[in-house]
């Protein structure tokens, strides 16, 4: 019996160290881009704030005060440091800490995605694995040329045609998904419902693709071969043997639909005005508020970031192959 | 079955383009004048109706056509011809130049691409050459992930390995040995790419990001009417489909292309 950590060699902490530095200097290189790109253009924060009142007087002392007459390292470790401890600076559109400008709408988009997520996973993977399984029946081609269409439409088709049907033509739900100041849960879920449905139809077809393509390749193992060959049934072969050793790509495969969809909230957000992270960024951008949309980016980047780490770690920690150090030949 | 698909991709493709190029002659209207009632309906003024401004939808569709494709086509040409030749440099080269490139990529694409556009656009501004190199670079790096290996392979292959020792120039197998041979990959890959590219500036430009009024793109198009279709209008729906339509007809042309060309590389998304 292998310990599941040997004198050395562990390949989950290997994993660790590797994955960890790895996700760490991407963050790093992208949030150093971002703020070197800031440095580099033409007008600086301070003539950003003070727009046409700009006189070089006031440019300067308003600069001393941001800190911008600092060289470029110094600013942006202490940008970096501020921002790890939460301070992420001070929007410059509305004059509050962009913190207190974020939480909230961080909070409706994580509402929303994850209410998303709870409908889209099982539709898609259930799909994914009945497509593999009856591969090249009518229910397969159906589901494959479904998602051939949705994954060739914008997102924001989608969200509009669900307007179109289901909230001017039968009138169901509103066109504009305003959160309620007041009202309990039957007024949320009437908002929520068309941009959860469009985000369930949008991702879906990426995710049951994966899915179908990640059982095909268990099916197509040799074990699989010989099970049949033994003559069990095609059921058990299924559930027994493809399923667990397809738990290690699924399990990955859930994750980044779940790093993806927060991609497509940004779009759906924008469609149904609802008043998430996504639209908060999207404004701030309208607005040139680049402090908001440095840390709706860095937020953004860590997310996804953090959720690639997650769906690696899971793949690994499901494959008892990978978990344990390997030894000698079997690599 | 399969072959119906492929012609009506290359038919529906080749009319777009055609639709794009001949905007001028076949726009009933100008794009930019308003010669409707505010919000007609399709069929009151023109084919189409009208916008908010009463300007003729068909005709800002047929010019919009014209920034979609444009713009998704210059974006894959740059970002094809920087990603190409980063990837047969590092390919070359191998050591630190591969290894900084390699993580350069790896950071880029760690983050959402519309992320990183929005907050770039953010920084530099909206204009149609930020959009473009912004967009570009996005892009490149995808390249670079598809053909870098392919450069690999190519680079230790042995004819490349003979016409280094018969003492040819760089430029030479480049150009006659290894690029003929990366040729099926490189083009299915641009196929994807440009599909992609229309998803993605129509993306942009829907959120705002983009080609900047009172020039609209097909994206721009559904943001402008974004409002008409709360009340009921289906026009604005239109410009959206065609984009549904050109990234179907590509798609279906780079099928079409992987299945002739047997192109075993697996393609990314």
């Amino acid at each position: 019996m292998v310990s599941l950590v040997q004198k050395g060699r562990s390949p989950l902490r290997d994993f660790f160290v590797a994955r960890g530095v790895s996700g760490v200097l991407s963050l790093l290189v992208v949030t150093g881009l971002i703020f070197v790109g800031t440095a580099l253009l033409p007008g600086d924060t301070a003539s950003a704030l003070l727009g046409q009142n700009a006189n070089s007087q006031a440019l300067e002392t308003l600069r001393r005060n941001l800190g911008l007459d600092q060289p470029l390292y110094l600013r942006y470790f202490s940008w970096l440091a501020d921002a790890v401890r939460g301070d992420l600076g001070t929007s410059l559109a509305s004059g509050r800490p962009v913190a207190d400008v974020l939480l909230p709408r961080l909070a409706n988009s994580l509402l929303l995605a994850s209410i998303a997520a709870v409908f889209l996973l099982p539709i898609a993977i259930g799909g994914g694995i009945l497509a593999a399984v009856r591969q090249d029946s009518w229910l397969d081609r159906l589901l494959g040329f479904t998602s051939m269409l949705l994954l060739a439409m914008p997102a924001f088709l989608v969200g509009y045609l669900l307007i179109y049907v289901f909230a001017v033509r039968m009138g169901w739900f509103p066109a504009i998904s305003v959160a309620p100041l007041a009202g309990g849960i039957d007024a949320w879920a009437k908002i929520l419902a068309l941009p959860v449905l469009s985000l369930v139809i949008i991702a879906q077809a990426h995710t049951m693709k994966l899915t179908r393509t990640a059982i095909l390749s268990v099916l197509a193992s040799d074990y699989i071969l010989m099970a049949e060959i033994k003559g069990i049934s095609r059921r058990y072969i299924i559930l027994r043997h493809a399923l667990p050793n397809a738990l290690s790509p699924i399990l990955s495969i859930s994750i980044l639909t779940v790093a993806y969809l927060i991609v497509d909230v940004v779009v759906i957000e924008i469609v149904f005005s609802y008043p998430g992270l996504g639209k908060l960024m999207v404004d701030s951008v309208a607005y040139r508020d680049l402090t908001v949309v440095q840390a709706c980016g860095l937020l953004f980047a860590a997310i996804f970031i953090a959720m690639n780490f997650l769906a690696d770690l899971l793949a690994l920690l499901a494959n008892p192959r990978r978990r344990v150090p390997a030894r000698g030949h079997t690599a | 079955m399969r072959r119906v698909g492929y012609v009506s991709s290359l038919t529906c493709f080749a009319l777009l383009i055609l639709a794009a190029v001949f905007a001028p002659l076949l726009a009933p209207y100008s794009p930019s004048a308003p010669v409707h009632i505010a919000y007609s309906l399709p069929g009151e003024g023109g084919p189409l109706g009208a916008d908010s401004l009463g300007r003729d939808m068909l005709s800002r569709i047929l010019y919009g056509l014209r920034y979609t494709l444009g713009i998704a086509l210059l974006v894959s040409a740059l970002a094809a011809a920087t990603g190409v030749t980063l990837s047969f440099l590092a390919a070359f080269r191998r050591g630190w130049t591969d290894i900084l490139l390699g993580r350069l990529v790896d950071a880029i694409m760690s983050v959402p691409q519309i992320i990183f556009a929005l907050i770039v656009l953010a920084v530099a501004g909206v204009s149609l050459t930020s959009l473009i190199l912004t967009m570009a670079v996005l892009e490149a790096t995808l390249f670079y992930r598809v053909i870098r290996p392919v450069a690999g392979d190519i680079v230790a292959m042995d004819y490349v390995e003979v016409a280094r020792l018969r003492g040819e120039g760089v430029g030479w197998y480049l150009f006659r040995e290894i690029l003929p041979n990366a040729a099926p990959t490189l083009i299915a890959e641009f196929g994807v790419r440009v599909s992609y590219a229309v998803l993605f500036i129509s993306g942009l430009s829907f959120l705002g990001v983009g080609v900047q009024p009172p020039a609209a793109d097909l994206g721009g198009l559904v943001r402008e009417n974004a409002l008409a279709i709360s009340v009921g209008q289906i026009s604005p729906l239109v410009p959206a489909l065609c984009i549904a339509l050109i990234t179907l007809s590509v798609n279906g042309i780079v099928d079409w292309f992987i299945h002739k060309y047997s192109v075993r590389a697996e393609l990314g998304g």
